[in-house]
């Protein structure tokens, strides 16, 4: 409000500099310099048009993805995310083993990533020496920074013969009675996809619940341990129980990520669109199956399909990362700023 | 509220008391099991790109393009020229819009309605799938009219938008009202006084936070398989699909050549030491504020 009256101001002062006598040396350098209303209103418009082109690349997004995927819609209506047949040579499109092993493999995910990385929240807010802690936290960044095509070279080249070698036939051996440890032993699909994908999210997950229990104050964590609480105890009914907005919110956000990664879940996941029991079995994810097919897609109807997933895929993290918005802001809004 | 948190074993007797030591201590070693847990994949993630990428460089890497099946050595000197280009586009696109989006946020918007939806639907377009804006630049600017360098620059500039404007908006807020105020009072235009005071009194802050979309995008992959597409040749042309670091080693690293996966680590690698000095670069100049003494 302040800043707007004194651009309201700018005007008047500019009109009646030409009618003074002297003015002074810095005033009549900065009249050179091109001052007027009309550059200051040109100037704040200018941004307000570059801040609303945020809103306008949602809206193309959302428009080209509507009318690139307008065949399979008229075509196949809603049933299109329900049905399992992947035939493109026949013409015929549904969704479902996309959506199950993108679903799947991220619920994959969270189920490894979440108590690791609220794990190492703990341990860097409330147990770490300080000179530990920057380190540590440097090197968490780190690891969201790298690219996911990285991630997907090393789990393709490390990771999967692994799994293939000692953590499968292990599975097998002890939780094969269940069926969803079982058949052949691949070493890629969706349990690897699932791993790796858990190693991706991690470091988002963490920091931002690193995030949030830095928001809670200390008075509280003060409060309990003053009642005789074990540090622990001050942990859980300090600190998680004042925070548990904020995590879930990281939570959802690191499940947003594990939706839409692309690069290393494709190169792991096995790629074949079969609803399978066993998670050691290939499988397949909306984002890989347009990575995988997009560029071969000749007939307009198979394209038209592989736009409708991704026009899926879209509205689902929009609402995903939305969702989970909201909650890390209402938890740290009016905390002070990270790093401090 | 507090009181009912309590539980009772705060008053019981000395056997309890061992018990909530041990879970204690049970829950430190968690905590510390996990951190040590998570902490392993990424030194092993570095140990072996360090092994695996450092054995595979040589300067024939920097120098040649791919060889044909079959022919050992070759390089990604196209790649890197192509990563080069397709980043000067998007910077070129995503840095001046980003900036101007968080100067509107921070020096006009501020709290208002307009600039927190604004800052909100930044944050959620930041995690939307990359593979999403790949898909939409492909309708947009591919189809019909064949892959290019120009498409797929401009898939990963609008990547950069939100990022840019988040952390513009984060520095401009950091630098004091006293020097607007001040600006201000001397006469300088507002425009003037946000361009060549606020903006400059922020700019390491500003530079580093572009530098980290920069980093970002480099080592995307998923919007440039429809955009870019790839090229194993030479090429300058905007017009023509180019080569992509990223890309690249994608390929190499699903092809069932050795030699091939040889050049997908050392291309790892350097996509790697490209990231991680700018992560140090950002983390070096927000650790020292952006305003000396006055943040």
């Amino acid at each position: 409000m302040a800043g707007q009256a004194d651009v309201n101001q700018r005007p008047e002062s500019n009109g009646s500099a030409g009618a003074e006598p002297s003015p002074s040396t810095v005033r009549s350098y900065l009249l050179n310099c091109g001052s007027s209303a009309l550059a200051d209103r040109a100037f704040s418009g200018l941004m307000l048009v570059c801040a609303l082109s945020i809103f306008a690349i949602v809206l193309l997004i959302l428009v080209e993805l509507i009318s690139g995927s307008k065949l399979t819609i008229q075509k196949f209506g809603l049933p299109f995310f329900f049905g399992s047949a992947w035939d493109p040579v026949n013409g015929n499109f549904g969704a479902m083993p996309f959506i199950y092993g993108t679903v799947v493999s991220s619920i994959l995910a969270l189920i490894i990533a979440v108590p690791l990385a609220v794990g190492v929240a703990i341990f860097l807010t409330e147990m770490c020496p300080d000179w530990l802690r920057g380190f540590l936290a440097f090197f968490t960044e780190l690891l969201a920074a790298i690219p996911s095509v990285v991630y997907g070279l090393w789990a393709v080249f490390v990771l999967v013969p692994l799994l293939r070698q000692y953590v499968d036939p292990f599975l097998i051996k002890t939780l094969g009675w269940s069926g969803i440890f079982a058949g052949p032993n691949y070493g890629i699909g969706m349990f690897a996809a699932g791993v790796i994908l858990s190693v991706m999210i991690l470091p988002i997950i963490s920091s931002l619940t690193r995030e949030v229990m830095s928001a809670v104050p200390h008075a509280q964590r003060e409060a309990v341990l003053a009642l005789g609480a074990t540090r622990w105890e001050m942990i859980r009914m300090g600190v998680l129980r004042n925070a548990r907005i904020g995590i879930v919110g990281a939570v959802i956000l690191g499940l947003g990520r594990a939706l839409g990664e692309t690069m290393a879940v494709t190169m792991v996941i096995g790629n074949r669109p079969e609803i399978v029991r066993s998670l050691l079995a290939p499988a397949y994810s909306m984002a890989s199956v347009i990575a995988n097919e997009f560029s071969e897609a000749s007939d307009p109807l198979y394209l038209s399909a592989l736009i409708e997933i991704g026009l899926a895929l879209f509205i689902v993290t929009i609402i995903v990362n939305a969702l989970a918005r909201v909650l890390v802001w209402a938890v740290t809004r009016g905390a002070p700023a990270r790093g401090t | 509220m507090a009181s009912t948190l309590m539980p009772p074993p705060l008053r019981a007797g000395a056997s309890n008391r061992f018990l909530r030591v041990v879970v204690n201590h049970l829950a430190t070693a968690a905590a510390v099991g996990s951190t040590i847990l998570v902490m392993a994949p990424l030194i092993a993630i570095f140990a072996y790109l360090l092994f695996k990428g450092a054995s595979s460089l040589n300067l024939a890497f920097f120098t040649q393009i791919p060889k044909p099946v079959g022919e050992t050595g070759g390089g990604m000197a196209n790649s890197i020229l192509g990563s080069g280009i397709l980043l000067a586009i998007a910077s070129l696109m995503g840095v001046p819009i980003g900036i101007a989006g968080g100067i509107y946020i921070a020096e006009f918007g501020r709290n208002g309605r307009l600039a927190n939806m604004v800052r909100f639907t930044a944050d959620v377009l930041n995690g939307v799938p990359s593979i999403v804006m790949g898909i939409t630049i492909y309708t947009l600017l591919v189809a019909g009219r064949g892959f290019s360098a120009l498409s797929g620059g401009v898939a990963l500039g609008i990547m950069m938008i939100p990022t840019i404007t988040r952390t513009t908006e984060e520095m401009l807020l950091m630098v004091p009202l006293n020097v607007r105020e001040a600006a201000l009072g001397l006469g300088v235009p507002n425009w003037r006084s946000v361009l060549s005071i606020t903006l400059r009194t922020a700019s390491p802050g500003v530079i580093t936070g572009c530098m980290l979309a920069f980093a970002r995008v480099a080592g995307e992959t998923a919007p440039l398989l429809f955009t870019a597409f790839g090229n194993q040749y030479w090429s300058t042309s905007l017009n023509q699909p180019i080569a992509a670091l990223p890309l690249q080693i994608y390929v190499y690293a699903l092809s069932p050549y050795d030699e091939w996966h040889r050049l997908a680590w050392a291309g790892a690698l350097v996509l790697i030491v490209l990231i991680v000095v700018s992560v140090a670069l950002v983390r070096y100049v927000a650790g020292r504020g952006v305003l000396k003494g006055a943040s």
